[in-house]
């Protein structure tokens, strides 16, 4: 918590010097910025405008065409359905967890924290092999747990129809974690006034959990909704290689950034792929801006 | 939880017949005491079962590299074999390509700490100078920089993808090096500590004193940012290093690989996931896989357990404003 922050005050404000100095500090970051951030995003909205059977407008062309392809809406459900799953668990089981947690004593909630966070450094392909294993019954840690399933094989356990909440088990075991921190994190900040004015009152645990903390933490769990969809909405790596690891049996456009990847990639339909980019692209910074603007948790001074 | 604290009269009579057959210890009509020792023990076996979800597939991650394949399959999941099977998996995933995993990881370090190079060398000046500068568009930078550090990172690898395809720089390290080094997370971080932390007086006596505004920043700031520096390192290492699809996409051959594709080639050549590969002359199997996940996961999972203090400060910056 070395970073409270408070708004700068006038005197502050009154003392920055107005001089070039401030371009020459952030230029370099600029640079990025508009190499990086913005060209890519424009490059990609005109690719997107374009026809792919050569240069001239499309107007909408690439986005209806990506919208009609039959691999699109069952990515779209696919996508919808997992982030429904992981975004219920996490609302639940995170806030849920956080609350238990921080009535535990000081070392114990110590050591639990820890605990969930660790998987946290196993992002990317990593935690996917991981959990490929861990979904495999010839050997898998819990194999009695699938067996219970009515599960032998692999492939039974990936089956298509349970993909959704083997990404979303996937994406708490690395997630889930970090968000129980923030929460603990906002918990601790309730001033500890309100809590003893409550309890004087009367109120029980419960009480305490859904009247006082979880109104105190609900810009909190706002944010963690809010990006948490965004970054679901991009699922790329788990289904790629839970794809490629069931042997065909996992279609490898399972959700719309791989359909984007393959237009790109197989059909070599740069605009196509654009355009799918495009939408996707647009629903994350419309999280973002919602973020930045409904929660108030950034503030830009 | 919450049902079993509400349970209503009725259901609470059909579990006390249930228990009483099966000899159950009665719940629910013994008064308060009871029930809260109940809830108790539930709450412990709760955060029990949670702990083994994060944890067990750790620890049968930690010790299938000292098992053979077939160890993996017959004995007990949490077996341990010996040391010398995980010399024997080395061996085996050191032979895969010609000793394809170290160039990946070689490779990975060398992204990985060339992004958090350029990274700190241009968003610490850039969080200071939002911080404690005045120039035109400052507070349209500040908020993209906002926006773009709240958004998904993988949204922008497509675009990414086709603006380097465009300038003909597939294939390049710097295809991977130069994203990796835009960190609007870190600029927002450095601004923040700049606003909070560094006193702006200290910094106007620096100027009355006579320094320029760069040996303001240079001799006065930036010594006092070491922390922000550190943080602003360790959280683009850890985004670098764990990055799949922005490499995937943009370095085609295995020998440019960071390790995290590695990986992912990995699995396709095995024949533990893929029965087609003639296994014969290939000896990577999970034993040799689960090793490469430990070597991928290694040095995050080391910086991991040393610096959650620091972890934690990241997580909540800008958490706790009010």
């Amino acid at each position: 918590m070395a970073f409270t922050h408070r708004a700068p005050s006038v005197t502050v404000a009154r003392r920055r010097p107005r001089s070039v100095a401030g371009y020459a500090f952030v230029s370099g970051y600029a640079v990025l910025l508009i190499g990086l951030g913005a060209a890519p995003t424009v490059w990609a909205l005109v690719l997107a405008f374009q026809k792919s059977t050569g240069s001239g407008f499309a107007g909408a062309g690439n986005f209806v065409q990506s919208f009609k392809d039959f691999r699109f809406l069952p990515a779209v459900e696919h996508t919808g359905l997992y982030l429904l799953i992981w975004l219920v668990s996490l609302v639940v089981l995170v806030v849920g967890l956080a609350l238990v947690v921080h009535t535990r004593g000081k070392r114990t909630s110590t050591v639990l924290r820890f605990v969930y966070y660790l998987p946290g450094a196993l992002a990317g392909a990593a935690s996917v092999l991981v959990w490929l294993f861990v979904l495999d019954p010839a050997v898998s840690p819990i194999s009695f747990l699938l067996h219970g399933f009515g599960w032998t094989s692999f492939n039974q356990v990936i089956a298509p129809e349970h993909l959704p909440y083997v990404f979303a088990i996937m994406a708490f075991w690395t997630g889930a974690g970090g968000w129980i921190l923030v929460m603990y994190g906002a918990l601790n900040n309730i001033p500890s006034e309100l809590m003893e004015a409550a309890r004087l009152d009367g109120a029980s645990p419960w009480q305490l959990a859904l009247r006082i903390k979880i109104p105190m933490i609900r810009k909190w769990i706002a944010y963690m909704v809010i990006l948490a969809f965004a970054t679901g909405s991009q699922l790329f790596v788990e289904p790629q290689l839970v794809s490629q690891a069931s042997g065909g049996l996992i279609n490898p456009t399972w959700s719309p950034n791989q359909l984007a990847y393959a237009y790109a990639f197989q059909l070599n339909n740069f605009n196509g792929a654009s355009a799918i980019s495009i939408d996707l692209l647009v629903l994350g910074l419309i999280c973002a801006a919602l973020i930045v603007v409904r929660t108030g948790l950034f503030e830009a001074s | 939880m919450k049902t079993s604290i509400d349970a209503s009269e009725p259901q609470v009579a059909d579990q006390r017949a249930r228990q009483a057959s099966t000899g159950g210890r009665k719940v629910g009509r013994r008064g308060r005491r009871t029930r809260s020792v109940a809830l108790r023990s539930l709450v412990v076996l709760l955060l029990a079962v949670v702990a083994a979800f994060f944890l067990v597939p750790l620890i049968w991650l930690l010790l299938a590299p000292t098992k053979t394949d077939s160890a993996l399959i017959a004995r007990s999941p949490f077996a341990f074999g010996s040391f010398s099977q995980v010399a024997t998996s080395w061996n085996h995933l050191l032979a895969f390509e010609g000793g394809a995993i170290l160039v990946w990881l070689r490779n990975s370090a060398v992204y990985s700490f060339a992004g958090m190079a350029i990274a700190i060398v241009v968003g610490i000046p850039a969080g200071y100078g939002l911080a404690v500068t005045q120039f035109v568009g400052r507070k349209t930078l500040l908020v993209i920089t906002l926006v773009v550090m709240i958004m998904p990172s993988t949204a922008l690898v497509l675009p990414l993808f086709l603006e380097m395809n465009s300038l003909h720089l597939v294939g390049n390290a710097f295809s991977v090096i130069l994203p990796f080094s835009f960190f609007p997370f870190g600029v927002y971080l450095a601004y923040i500590y700049f606003t909070t932390t560094v006193p702006a007086d200290l910094l106007a006596a620096a100027r009355i004193d006579g320094c320029s505004e760069w040996k303001t920043f240079r001799y006065v700031a930036a010594p006092l940012a070491m922390p922000v520096i550190a943080l602003v390192a360790f959280f683009n290492f850890v985004a670098n290093w764990n990055n799949f699809f922005l490499p995937f996409v943009m370095l085609p051959s295995s020998n440019q690989y960071p390790i995290q594709v590695g990986l992912e080639n990995l699995l396709s050549s095995t024949p533990a996931f893929n029965p087609t590969i003639g296994g014969s002359q290939l000896a990577v199997y999970r034993p040799e896989v689960a090793l490469a996940i430990l070597l991928a996961i290694a040095p995050v999972l080391i910086v991991f357990l040393f610096s959650q203090r620091a972890l934690v400060t990241g997580l909540l910056a800008g958490a706790t404003k009010e």
